[in-house]
């Protein structure tokens, strides 16, 4: 594949990643998009590290696989204690706050 | 094929590596102590950690020390000096907020056991038998690491990285207040998903810089813009996307709707540390990427951000006109705020005349100065209490001036500072960030910028106005708090005065200090 094809297939996981983010109601598949759209920025930048030749990029993708890890930690722990509590993970129940 | 062993300069960047090392003991701390020790032990280990990293800033500071440190992932200059000190300032002051005890029958802000179900026999247990999370000072303190490395960082990985250092430790803070606990764990949830949203955003705009100038390196994105090879499409998409990160962190409009709520679902010491540390480095580190990596595409985002400004100004100043409750009325004014700091950094690389600060220098005295304010401000909110913990509405706080007059007088100082009235820290950082972009060539965006100040101050002196004529009322009475609040109210309060009445040697200590190092 060339780059560009991957490059394009990057934007379409990171675009289905976003608006899975935006139209998803439930908290841990809402989550789960954002992990998407880390790993569409992964894409990109192996992507673009072939293209380039460098290995900057290839580097960076280990990088971010491991703060995705340290952020699912934290985010699994803040929705595991949301559900606890109101036995839901559904982003509308949580309204308390509106003004 | 050999690999070198990376160059680290230990020296120039121990205060950052004492935070760390800090923050790490700390968590040994949770695991070695008895718990009857760890409280004492916790904050003795934080105030030493961040007074030894402040001396080693103020040696490095003398022995002028600067440059790219760990490989080029650092930049040790002028901006960043003054970041470092400031958060390590701004964090010790805000930090001491959370051991505050006395205010609540002897337990700080935070729940007794986060994991537990609030109203379960496991919460009224563990708050019976006084148990308290004291990981909440490492956190802080790996936050705090994280933001210093915001602020300084020199390529966008090592940024990324300590967006996410920075944020992790928030987003669990934010959901463990002892009080309303459904609201906190609601905010923690509203910051975690929106701040991941955010960062994927960033990510992915870094990946494309990347593509476009085949290095993380905020200079060699620099260099790839001035002798491009590819067309500027990537660059703009990638520009774009990375300002989305970044605007979010500062609070700008239309980035700015988890502000609110999670400045009043998290615990009060926690809204005062993020309110200033977070926006500071976010501030510091954007700036830095903006003046730095892109600016020499200024005239493709000045446009843009200015028009964010004034959004940004008039949706804070509007809102919060409209808020009956005075730490949302405050989380609002903190959007307020992020936009005359976008108004400084539109104003961005313009000549400046001699003996006086840049743009750059006018940013760091605006947050400084409205720093102290906010630390000092929300300190105060603790202390205001009633049956069921703190009374944040404006009607509660009525009377509070005839009560308290102290107290009442002292906040009353405050939102005058936040306002921008004349001799007030406040009044000179609005001063500097306007004729800032008043000499970038944004007269009408200082215009406007005025206005919404004017808007602004209407609310600020609102609540002097329910404070001092209203009627007292009876069933809110102000806290008895022990020195760990008393000293950032009075820290911040006093040097809120002395910025107004003296601003000279801040200002000229950040005209020697207001060049990024390229």
């Amino acid at each position: 594949m060339t780059t560009e094809n991957l490059l394009i297939l990057a934007a379409v996981i990171f675009t289905i990643g976003a608006v899975g983010v935006m139209l998803r109601r439930n908290a841990l598949v809402a989550f789960m998009s954002v992990e998407l759209m880390l790993n569409a920025a992964n894409l990109a930048m192996v992507a673009f590290a072939l293209a380039r030749g460098g290995l900057d990029g290839q580097v960076a993708s280990f990088f971010v696989m491991v703060v995705a890890a340290a952020e699912v930690v934290v985010g699994l722990s803040i929705i595991m204690t949301i559900f606890r509590t109101r036995r839901s993970t559904s982003v509308d129940a949580a309204s308390l706050l509106k003004l | 094929m050999t690999i070198a062993a990376p160059s680290f300069e230990w020296l120039e960047l121990s205060p950052l590596l004492i935070v760390l090392v800090g923050a790490c003991i700390g968590v040994l701390f949770e695991a070695v102590l008895p718990r009857r020790w760890r409280f004492n032990a916790q904050l003795a280990l934080l105030v030493v950690t961040l007074v030894a990293a402040f001396a080693m800033l103020l040696v490095n500071w003398g022995n002028g020390a600067t440059g790219l440190l760990a490989m080029g992932s650092v930049t040790l200059d002028g901006p960043a000096y003054i970041a470092w000190g400031a958060l390590l300032v701004f964090g010790l002051l805000s930090i001491l907020v959370f051991a505050e005890r006395q205010l609540d029958n002897g337990a700080t802000a935070f729940a007794a056991a986060a994991s537990s179900v609030p109203g379960s026999n496991l919460e009224a247990d563990a708050s019976a038998a006084r148990l308290e999370h004291s990981e909440v000072y490492p956190l802080a303190l790996f936050s705090l690491a994280g933001m210093m490395v915001f602020a300084a960082s020199n390529d966008l990985l090592t940024m990324f990285v300590a967006l996410e250092v920075m944020s992790l430790p928030l987003y669990l803070m934010s959901a463990m207040a002892r009080r309303r606990r459904l609201l906190s764990q609601e905010a923690g949830l509203k910051y975690f998903l929106l701040g991941a949203f955010s960062s994927a955003f960033f990510l992915f705009g870094m990946a494309l810089l990347y593509g476009y100038a085949g290095s993380f390196e905020l200079r060699a994105i620099d260099a790839a813009i001035t002798a491009p090879t590819y067309g500027p499409g990537i660059l703009y998409t990638g520009m774009a996307m990375l300002a989305v990160g970044v605007l979010f962190k500062i609070g700008a409009v239309p980035f700015h709707s988890w502000i609110p709520d999670v400045y009043v679902g998290a615990p009060t010491p926690v809204t005062g540390f993020m309110a200033i540390c977070t926006k500071l480095a976010a501030v510091a580190g954007g700036a830095r990427v903006f003046f730095v990596a892109l600016g020499a595409e200024r005239w493709a985002w000045q446009p843009v951000l200015a028009v964010i400004a004034v959004l940004t100004m008039a949706v804070g100043a509007v809102l919060a006109l409209t808020q009956t409750d005075i730490k949302r009325m405050l989380a609002y004014s903190s959007v307020a705020h992020a936009g005359f700091l976008l108004v400084a950094i539109v104003g961005a690389l313009s000549e400046v005349p001699g003996g006086q600060v840049n743009s750059v220098g006018a940013i760091m005295f605006y947050l400084i100065a409205y720093g102290f304010a906010v630390v000092a401000a929300f300190a105060i909110l603790t202390m205001v209490r009633g049956n069921a913990g703190e009374v944040n509405t404006l009607a509660g706080w009525s009377g509070l001036g005839r009560s308290n007059p102290v107290l009442a007088g002292i906040f009353a100082f405050l939102m005058l500072s936040f306002a921008g009235i004349p001799l007030t820290g406040g009044f000179i950082g609005k001063w500097a960030v306007f004729s800032a972009a008043w000499r970038g060539g944004y007269a009408w965006l200082v215009l406007a910028a005025v206005v919404f100040s004017l808007v602004a101050a209407y609310f600020y002196i609102r609540v002097i106005v329910v404070m001092f004529f209203g009627e007292p009322n009876r069933s809110v009475v102000v806290g008895r708090a022990s020195g760990m609040t008393w000293v950032p109210v009075a820290v911040g309060a006093a040097a809120s005065v002395y910025l107004g009445l003296i601003p000279g040697p801040l200002l000229d200590l950040l005209a020697q200090a207001e060049v990024f190092l390229r």
